[in-house]
């Protein structure tokens, strides 16, 4: 098991190293001098000078090899270089806004827990019944939708709903406050973006659910438990259930995927000010500092995940690291 | 030509090999797909349905996409708007119907030119191995790391937005996924004899790469590209909403949800609801179409 865990922890160096010169190299392939473009999108003049500010604030004058080791040194420090939109440290700027996705993430895998979880049960239950198709079309189409049109169905809802409740029309509010100060405000902006995420996510980890449990309803030990009378629902629970919920596990890593992408969209449905909107507007203002930055964060999150998801699941199934 | 009886005893291939299955003529595979796959059919159906409006928008669109009517600006649906207007007056179904060819020039061009690359690099990396495998495999996992969406806006981030930059960013991360799941197709399928035959007949590696080992893969091949074709019309949909996808005028989906579409909510809620249902409805189809495929290709995955 150890000489799993080193190994496989080894591989994330590597794995993070080139997502780094990746990142590094595509953000030095854009046409043209970045500055030049960057002076040039509004439209006024700029001379020499500016040019050369630019360049020396984004260490561009410097060799290549120093300016990659700056960028990945600048992991390890903190320093991600300065906003070229703001002029704030970038790392200031993803401070601030990362509360708020943080929360959608999580609600939104409570969420898609919450739906996956029951509905796929049921489905493997009723194999190839009304209740299955139905469920089974529900997580396809979950799959289908676009997470902003859902949030924007959510916002006609709302709209449509508390114009008829209190004659006024209400919006959940877009400016973040820490659940400890005012819960219900919070809750009430943070819901909604996380049920849109949580709904597409929930859609593999219910076909999931419904692949793993159907495969152990057909184990011996659930037709031992039934040959000794015991009552389905100690069955289900408590035999198949928890040895269905094992392979569930690895599918956090893949819903991470879901949660970032999902997060791009939905904040920006929303207006809220979180890290998948500053990406967006990082990209539309052309900020590239913050861009790799933001980039490079969302990669080390993701292979970090994924590594987690390996090493729990190689611990709840030997079969995996003796492989 | 005569069709073996499955359950005879001689349907049983006696050698690998055997491609009784395979002669069967078209039409009589087509019927006997749709009878066993209901629910694929009916997502076949809105392929078909959605291709057809791609290809003839111009015949069958009642309006331009393009055109204004100041006179009928937000208007609801009616006979003469069967979907109602935007706000800038122009028909929503004319702007579906065209938009339908966006996403399908899209969607395929990703799927066709990222599966293609991944059938290239996978069988070539298995083929091959060694040295080639592992680098090939080392690169391939680094762009893996990038969550789809992720990296299509880097890449927007550099090249500029418009439909050949929003194919550039979104084949690039669908590539590595296609070439893993060859790869392992492929490495099977290098240990055949057949492979060891053509090998001592003197062949060369494209003839043995692109005639004997990329022909046995297209089970997974053809699943993955009917998956990549959702995926690639729901992140252009994704891109367009964001305004670093398709740009106005070309009628895009995504971009037909952008600016209206929240704003006039409550008033005008068909502009948000029709563009949608057709992003949602297609990549349905697409869904349907592929996992009825898969059933019917690989049947060791049926009931899963």
């Amino acid at each position: 098991m150890y000489r799993y865990i080193i190994k496989r922890v080894l591989l994330v160096i590597p794995t993070l190293l080139g997502a780094a010169a990746l990142v590094f190299l595509l953000m030095r392939l854009i046409p043209g001098d970045i500055c030049v473009v960057r002076l040039g999108s509004g439209g006024g003049t700029f001379d020499e000078r500016a040019v050369a500010t630019c360049h020396a604030q984004l260490g561009l004058d410097r060799p290549l090899y120093v300016q990659f080791a700056k960028f990945v040194g600048g992991f390890f420090t903190g320093d991600f270089g300065i906003s070229m939109w703001s002029g704030k440290p970038v790392l200031t700027e993803i401070a601030a806004r990362f509360p708020i996705s943080l929360e959608i993430c999580i609600l939104a895998v409570v969420v898609a827990n919450l739906i996956a979880i029951p509905l796929g049960t049921l489905s493997a239950l009723k194999q190839n019944s009304p209740i299955d198709l139905v469920i089974r079309t529900f997580s396809i189409a979950g799959l289908a939708t676009p997470s902003f049109w859902l949030g924007i169905l959510f916002i006609l809802a709302i709209l449509n709903i508390s114009q008829a409740a209190f004659g006024a029309p209400w919006m959940p509010p877009i400016d973040y406050v820490p659940l400890w100060q005012d819960p219900i405000r919070n809750l009430s902006m943070a819901i909604f973006p996380a049920l849109t995420v949580g709904y597409r996510t929930s859609a593999v980890t219910m076909r999931m659910t419904r692949s793993a449990m159907l495969e152990v309803l057909r184990e011996d030990y659930i037709r031992t438990a039934r040959a000794k009378g015991l009552i389905e629902r100690i069955i289900i629970n408590r035999h198949a259930l928890k040895n269905a919920l094992l392979p569930v596990v690895t599918l956090i890593g893949i819903e991470a995927a879901f949660l970032i992408g999902g997060l791009v969209v939905t904040e920006q449905v929303f207006n809220l000010n979180g890290i998948g909107r500053l990406f967006v507007q990082s990209v539309q203002n052309q900020d590239y500092t913050m861009t790799q930055a933001l980039v490079m964060l969302v990669v080390a999150a993701f292979v970090v995940t994924n590594t987690i998801v390996d090493l729990l699941y190689a611990w709840l199934d030997p079969r995996i690291r003796y492989a | 030509m005569t069709i073996a009886d499955p359950t005879s005893a001689q349907a049983i291939p006696a050698v690998p090999g055997d491609f009784t299955e395979l002669r069967r003529s078209p039409l009589r595979t087509a019927l006997r797909f749709c009878l066993r796959q209901p629910l694929g059919t009916f997502g076949m159906v809105i392929v078909i349905i959605m291709a057809i409006a791609g290809f003839c928008a111009d015949g069958i669109a009642p309006y331009s996409p393009t055109a204004n009517d100041f006179a009928a600006m937000t208007e609801p649906p009616s006979w003469a708007h069967w979907l109602g207007t935007d706000q800038f007056g122009r028909d929503l179904l004319s702007r579906i119907i065209f938009g339908a060819r966006t996403a399908l020039i899209v969607g395929f061009s990703c799927a066709i030119i990222a599966s293609a690359a991944g059938l290239v690099l996978g069988v070539g990396s298995a083929y091959f191995g060694g040295r080639l495998d592992l680098y090939l495999q080392g690169v391939l996992d680094v762009v893996m790391a990038f969550p789809l969406i992720i990296m299509a806006l880097a890449v927007v981030a550099i090249f500029g937005t418009g439909v050949h930059n929003v194919i550039t960013a979104i084949t690039i991360p669908l590539i590595p996924r296609c070439a893993r799941v060859v790869r392992s197709s492929a490495l099977a399928i290098r240990e055949v004899p057949y492979i060891d035959a053509a090998r001592a007949c003197g062949f060369g590696h494209a003839r043995i790469i692109l005639r004997h080992m990329a022909p046995n893969v297209m089970a997974p091949f053809l699943i993955l590209l009917t998956a990549f074709v959702g995926q690639a019309i729901l992140a252009e949909a994704s891109l367009s909403y964001l305004g670093l996808g398709v740009q106005e005028p070309t009628p895009a989906w995504g971009l037909m949800l952008q600016g209206g579409a929240e704003e006039y909510a409550s008033t005008a809620p068909w502009i948000a609801v029709f563009p949608g249902l057709a992003i949602a409805l297609t990549v349905f189809g697409f869904s349907l179409f592929g996992d009825a495929l898969r059933d019917a290709l690989d049947p060791k995955l049926r009931d899963r």
